[in-house]
């Protein structure tokens, strides 16, 4: 039967344990480490020149997290930001950069499909499930806080 | 005995009886069919030329220099990664045309296919040829599918000369099958590269009158693989997935022609890549088959170690690139005699795989020989 029974997959899965490449995880981690870093730096270096030119700080903060977005926005239109996710993974990925990347690629993709169709309804096919699941965690965080610190 | 016949003990005494090398069946003659799955074709279609377009970044691959053009850009100057796969695939049968010195008006029939939903990139260059038309889909393994659809029609007279074309590109496929382009995303070691390219090759009937010049290249079998599922889903992972369809096909191939891995000087595989390629020798030794001394990986050799495509290249333009650019020459200048194509394909879908199916595999072999 071309339809293979679990035994025979288990017993091929064994054989293929022996020549799948061990996924580099040490060398992964550590350029995420680095590639992470290194915008956690920039946005620290921005953050602090908002505040040298007398920006307040809670200004100063969202005015960080809006350069940030801006910035992966364009090296994910330059073609550059993809290169550093490869290289970066989860580092590229977790930072607001990585954010704006997840966005601004479908956009820039599905371009070609129109305005409408294209662009507007697949731009958060990628950033929409954690739009979602994000602002369904913090309802159900903003209950459970409700509940414990303001009792009536 | 296991259903699957593709265990990896003992198949059983009755499996090892079908395993014995049964002795070669004659090949002269009108025999059309041997077994159930091979076709042979005594009449001996046979190629008339062949042609190639890789994009840039196959142009910076080992084979750069062997391609009948290297794109400059991966968007030829069109609007998208769609039209710039079927513009691929136009350049190549245009190539391979002027090559045979053939005008479209000379053909029968174009064979053609691609990763795309419903052949987006073969129907559009299709649609001003006008020819008659076959749109094939065997994801990966469509170039071994429309050689051995060729031999069949070449062989029974349905036509005198054929195109079959091929592309994929690296762009529309991974917009198609898992994320933008620009999408930052780091693919595993088990990740193959869709090839950006196209490969054509024109055949025509073999003894009718002269029987042509020689030498050329014939096709003298075709072994029509069945869908083997194994059961896994990895998409990122697809040489695990394709080495068992690879092994079934090369297995009904060699007890149905009663030929050995030896009798070939090249089993070239399509696409299996660092993964699948070993995995496919130790199934086919597993059943008393050492592939290793004639087996090569087209995915393989499609590109060099540094430029980082992880487990080889593959789509339906690897096998053809390879093939065409450099085993044809090779067979045609006498290095080989005779040589046998296994291109595999995963049928699978990003719809399938996210109503979590696992991925369905083909195989075609295509034998071809030099006369």
């Amino acid at each position: 039967m071309p339809r293979w029974p679990s035994s025979d997959l288990k017993n091929y899965q064994a054989l293929q344990k022996k020549r799948i490449p061990a996924r580099p995880w040490g060398r992964n981690a550590l350029w995420a480490f680095l590639v992470g870093g290194a915008i956690a730096l920039i946005g620290e270096a921005v953050r602090q020149l908002l505040l040298f030119l007398g920006v307040g700080p809670l200004l100063a903060l969202n005015l960080t997290a809006a350069i940030l977005v801006f910035l992966g926005g364009l090296l994910t239109g330059f073609g550059i930001y993809d290169e550093v996710g490869r290289v970066g993974g989860m580092g590229a990925a977790l930072p607001i950069t990585g954010f704006a990347n997840a966005i601004v690629s479908p956009a820039m993709e599905f371009k070609r499909e129109g305005w409408v169709m294209g662009v507007g309804a697949r731009m958060f096919s990628i950033a929409g499930p954690v739009v979602v699941y994000g602002l369904l965690t913090s309802m159900a965080v903003g209950v459970v806080h409700y509940v414990l610190f303001y009792p009536r | 005995m296991a259903a699957s016949g593709l265990s990896l003990g003992d198949p059983g005494p009755e499996r090892r009886a079908a395993l014995r090398v049964t002795p070669a069946v004659p090949v002269t003659g009108e025999i059309r069919r041997l077994g159930r799955s091979t076709w042979h074709f005594p009449r001996r279609p046979r190629f008339l030329a062949v042609g190639t377009v890789a994009g840039p970044f196959e142009g910076r691959g080992p084979l750069g220099s062997l391609f009948d053009t290297v794109t400059r850009d991966e968007l030829l100057g069109k609007k998208s990664w769609e039209q710039a796969e079927s513009e691929l695939a136009l350049q190549a049968f245009s190539r391979a045309l002027s090559k045979a010195r053939l005008t479209p008006q000379d053909l029968d029939i174009l064979l053609a296919g691609d990763l795309l939903n419903q052949l987006g990139a073969s129907v559009f260059f299709a649609r001003d040829q006008d020819l008659p038309f076959l749109g094939l889909f065997g994801a990966c393994s469509t170039w071994a599918e429309g050689l051995a659809l060729a031999g069949a029609l070449l062989d029974g007279g349905y036509a005198q000369r054929v195109a079959v074309v091929t592309s994929s590109h690296h762009h529309s496929a991974e917009r198609q099958f898992r994320y933008p382009t620009e999408f930052a995303v780091q693919r595993p070691p088990t990740a193959t590269w869709t090839a950006t390219g196209a490969g054509a090759a024109i055949l025509e009937e073999g003894d009718s009158g002269s029987g042509g010049p020689a030498p050329a290249v014939v096709l003298t079998h075709a072994t029509v693989g069945r869908v083997v599922d194994t059961g896994l889903k990895d998409p990122y992972d697809l040489g695990s997935a394709m080495a068992p369809a690879a092994a079934d096909c090369l297995e009904t191939h060699f007890r149905e022609t009663g030929r050995s891995p030896l009798d070939y000087d090249l089993v070239a595989t399509g696409d299996l890549g660092e993964v699948g390629s070993p995995l496919l020798q130790d199934l086919l030794l597993a059943r008393g088959i050492n592939l290793a001394p004639v087996h090569q990986d087209c995915g393989l050799l499609l590109y060099r170690q540094d430029q980082d495509v992880h487990a080889g290249g593959s789509g339906c333009a690897c096998s053809a690139l390879v093939f065409s650019a450099r085993f044809y020459p090779e067979l045609l200048g006498g290095k080989m005699k005779r040589m046998l194509i296994v291109a595999t394909g995963a049928l699978f879908s990003q719809t399938s795989y996210l109503q979590g199916e696992s991925i369905p595999c083909i195989a075609y072999a295509v034998a071809l020989e030099r006369v």
